[in-house]
């Protein structure tokens, strides 16, 4: 039956092309590996681009004292404790090679005095850490790795969906998806596979996130009988436009924060004096995220229910030159002019600290030759993520996943490709255009996102959070009659209507991970269980597939090593 | 508030028409947020590309009012709205559907482009003052929007022999980056026929980013040209000095 269909043949699928997927190509490749990545959107729209402030790397480039030890505090720190602490202590230790490496491949960054990379402060990082280049770091290290991989020969299938794994008994063998351009299916044969699909905020409806982050990575995995873990943690960036409407959500980036900007309530009150004395504006984002949502919620809100963030004691021009994206942005969606007065904003959904479980040395999920990098992966982060640790962590692990696969690769034969799954697979992308009557998949988002956004957001409780689970549930049975318009020819509706299935099974994953989490770390807060829990600081939840049921255990997390616990404790 | 009247292309390769829809106006809405209340409430097959709406991955392309534009950064404010409001297509590029362009011709022009590649030896320092020169450049969001308005592609159809803005200013980059060591003058000759370009400067009026394509990127890369190819005293200075066109990259 795989003769029906168009196919390509690959050592190493890669299914996402932002930095971890290319980084991983990169990889997977230098190892003598056939790499296929295939994406959602063109070639250099991924996420990444979005990123601005910059790449976490004890370089000590500006403050002498910095080393990679104090890095892996801070993450550890950061995500109170919940960490996988090999990764925390792999990432530490490699970034900066990861950073030069780039720099090696073409990425220009902004200098220090003598010529070496320039680093800046952030929240939680003890020491000027985040390499960058003004506001748009991500956008010159997607356009560096996006280079590198196409000269070196990489084969990207652009605005490509994957809409299921495929495997050979325990293991993937292969997937199936669809040109957007056509709508016309595709099989690709794969040893192994690379999963660097990112996020999930899609879910929620104020999000700094693009339409491609629906949880797809983790869906498919989860599908395909792959372990998710530390689903509860959610990370609601504490600076989104709040005003106007239409710009709800978009990201003001933490470097204004990190280059001197200040918070203030309706007051004038600098309210973070009241979180965090210490680290004030530059404490950890589930900490200024709350702090603004209690402003606001008190009463101590902006006009549109947010936070003044100010930077315009900083001469002008020095605001233009380090945060120009924030510049034009506000100038051109807001009519406000940074350089003379505050920003209004307030919490948004921008960050998923759970994901796909993995082994920390390989980026290997519990299925046979499924691998998870970046976003879609778990672990690194525990409860919450210091801002420049994720481009980090997509260079990283990135590197990780894509030799890894490639090993795996070596060591197997192409797995087969069973008719029944293709045929499956093409049944569930047709039904919807079969039905004479359904709801449109565009009103069972808006549903989703207002659900999730009410009921799973910064502050959680028992009851909101059954609530949400019950709607989450309701909405995956009417998802299944979904109908859809049109023809197949790039159809976002459709689109959309099989992006709902990845987002309701994230969402049902995080809402039932955070209602068994009776304690409040990191960006989960439970109202009715505000403080830290011994037991479950030393435990993970871990969802697992059981026939259509969706399974939640614990696992305890593992031991430190001593030299190790002695870096937390100085 | 009003409504707003939008006139929008729905059509693939073998043609459309442009078809009405009526969309109620929030503050601070932009194009993209129209057409998105569209694909939500009326037509949701209607293809269109976007990803981040914030002006940074530059998918969003389109011609609003005839102008080509990032949907995602046109106010609706700014628009007169007495009037209908037209959306369509880059013209530049086929259709593929509504919106929705084949743009894959860039692609294939930036793969022809040699890559970073460092002086021998080189040591991994540099001036601020040096990448400031070359960081505008680089702040292209590839929205291909400069390609869309350039008369050597969009009349001419000149694909074949130009490569057009949007890869001049990337050769800019690469060119002016302070450590590369390639030349990449024999390929702005003869394969993206840089000399075809009579700087009128559209590109420029377009660019979202703010990128002084024409004075910035493209006359700088022209003389390079001349010096390389047409002054024989100069082309041996700079074969001595660092870049020598003998060592351009095929």
């Amino acid at each position: 039956m795989t003769e029906k269909y168009e196919t390509h043949e690959h050592d190493v699928l890669i299914i996402g092309a932002g930095g971890a997927g290319l980084r991983a190509a990169i990889e997977a490749l230098a190892q003598g590996a056939s790499v296929g990545v295939v994406c959602k959107s063109l070639l250099g729209k991924a996420h990444t681009v979005m990123a601005e402030g910059g790449i976490a790397a004890a370089m000590a480039n500006v403050d002498p004292a910095d080393d990679w030890r104090t890095h892996f505090r801070d993450t550890m720190r950061g995500g109170k404790f919940l960490n996988n602490w090999r990764m925390a202590q792999l990432h530490a230790q490699e970034a900066p090679e990861r950073v030069r490496e780039l720099e090696r491949w073409g990425a220009l960054f902004d200098r220090t005095s003598d010529g070496e990379i320039l680093q800046r402060a952030f929240g939680g990082h003890t020491f000027k850490r985040l390499c960058h280049v003004g506001d748009r770091t991500g956008l010159e290290m997607i356009r560096t790795l996006q280079d590198r991989g196409v000269h070196l020969g990489i084969d990207v299938y652009m605005e490509c969906a994957i809409t299921r794994l495929l495997k050979d008994g325990e293991r993937v063998s292969g997937a199936f998806g669809y040109w957007r351009e056509q709508g016309r299916f595709v099989v690709f044969k794969a040893k192994s596979i690379v999963m660097a699909t990112g996020g999930i905020g899609k879910a929620w409806s104020i999000t700094s996130n693009s339409w491609e982050y629906t949880g797809d990575g983790m869906a498919l995995a989860y599908d395909a009988g792959a372990e998710l873990m530390d689903m509860e943690f959610v990370q609601f960036h504490p600076t989104g436009m709040v005003w106007p409407p239409g710009v709800q959500g978009i990201l003001v980036t933490e470097a204004v924060r990190g280059e001197g900007g200040v918070l203030r309530n309706k007051d004038g009150e600098r309210f973070m004096e009241r979180y965090d004395p210490e680290k004030m504006e530059l404490s950890t984002r589930d900490v200024v995220a709350r702090a603004i949502y209690t402003e606001a919620k008190e009463g101590r809100g902006t006009e549109h229910g947010g936070a003044y963030l100010d930077i315009s004691h900083k001469p002008a021009d020095y605001v233009k030159k380090k945060l120009p994206s924030m510049y034009h942005q506000f100038r051109e969606l807001a009519d406000v002019d940074i350089t003379k007065g505050p920003m209004e904003v307030g919490p948004t959904c921008h960050y998923m600290m759970g994901g796909i479980r993995v082994a920390a040395e390989t980026a290997q999920s519990n299925v046979p030759g499924l691998f998870a990098a970046g976003e879609a992966a778990a672990g690194l982060h525990g409860s919450n993520r210091l801002g420049g640790n994720s481009l980090s962590d997509l260079l990283v692990f990135g590197k990780r996943a894509g030799f890894a696969a490639a090993e795996q690769a070596k060591q197997v034969g192409p797995g087969q490709i069973e008719d029944t799954q293709i045929y499956e697979a093409e049944r569930e992308m047709l039904s919807p255009f079969e039905r004479t009557e359904g709801e449109s998949p565009y009103q069972l988002h808006r549903e989703l996102q207002e659900k999730m956004h009410n009921l799973v957001g910064i502050f959680r409780s028992e009851e909101d959070l059954e609530q949400g689970l019950a709607a989450v549930r309701q909405l995956k049975q009417r998802s299944a009659n979904v109908q859809v318009e049109g023809s197949r020819l790039f159809n976002p509706g459709w689109h959309l209507a099989r992006d709902m299935k990845s987002m309701l099974t994230v969402s049902e994953a995080v809402t039932l991970s955070a209602l068994a989490r009776k304690e409040s770390r990191g960006a989960h807060s439970r109202i009715d269980y505000p403080k830290y829990d011994e037991t479950w600081g030393k435990q993970n939840n871990i969802i697992s597939r059981d026939g259509e049921e969706m399974r939640l255990s614990q696992s305890p997390t593992s031991e430190m090593p001593g030299e190790l616990k002695v870096l937390l404790s100085e | 508030m009003p409504d707003a009247t939008f006139k929008i292309f729905r059509g693939d390769r073998d043609g459309g028409e442009l078809v009405e829809y009526q969309v109620p106006i929030a503050p601070g809405m932009v194009v993209l947020d129209a057409l998105h209340y569209i694909q939500g409430h009326q037509a949701p097959d209607l293809a269109v590309r976007w990803n981040c709406k914030a002006g940074k991955c530059g998918s969003c392309s389109a011609e609003v009012n005839g102008r080509p534009r990032l949907t995602c950064k046109t106010r609706m404010d700014a628009l007169p709205l007495d009037k209908p409001i037209t959306v369509q297509p880059m013209k530049s590029f086929p259709v593929i559907k509504d919106l929705v362009t084949d743009v894959s011709w860039n692609y294939e022009v930036n793969r022809k482009i040699p890559p970073f590649t460092p002086r021998p030896n080189v040591e991994w320092k540099m001036d601020q003052r040096d990448v400031d020169r070359v960081q505008e450049f680089r702040k292209c969001i590839e929205c291909f929007l400069c390609q869309n308005v350039c008369h050597v592609l969009r009349d001419h159809e000149k694909q074949e022999h130009f490569g057009g803005p949007r890869f001049f200013v990337r050769i800019a980059g690469l060119e002016m980056h302070p450590l590369d060591g390639v030349s990449r003058t024999k390929l702005l000759k003869d394969d993206l026929g840089i000399g075809l370009c009579n700087i009128t400067k559209c590109c420029t009026e377009v660019c979202p980013e703010d990128i002084h394509i024409t004075d910035n990127s493209i006359i700088p890369l022209k003389e390079r040209v001349i010096d390389d190819f047409y002054d024989p005293v100069r082309w041996f200075l700079r074969k001595l000095g660092g870049k020598s066109a003998a060592s351009s990259v095929e």
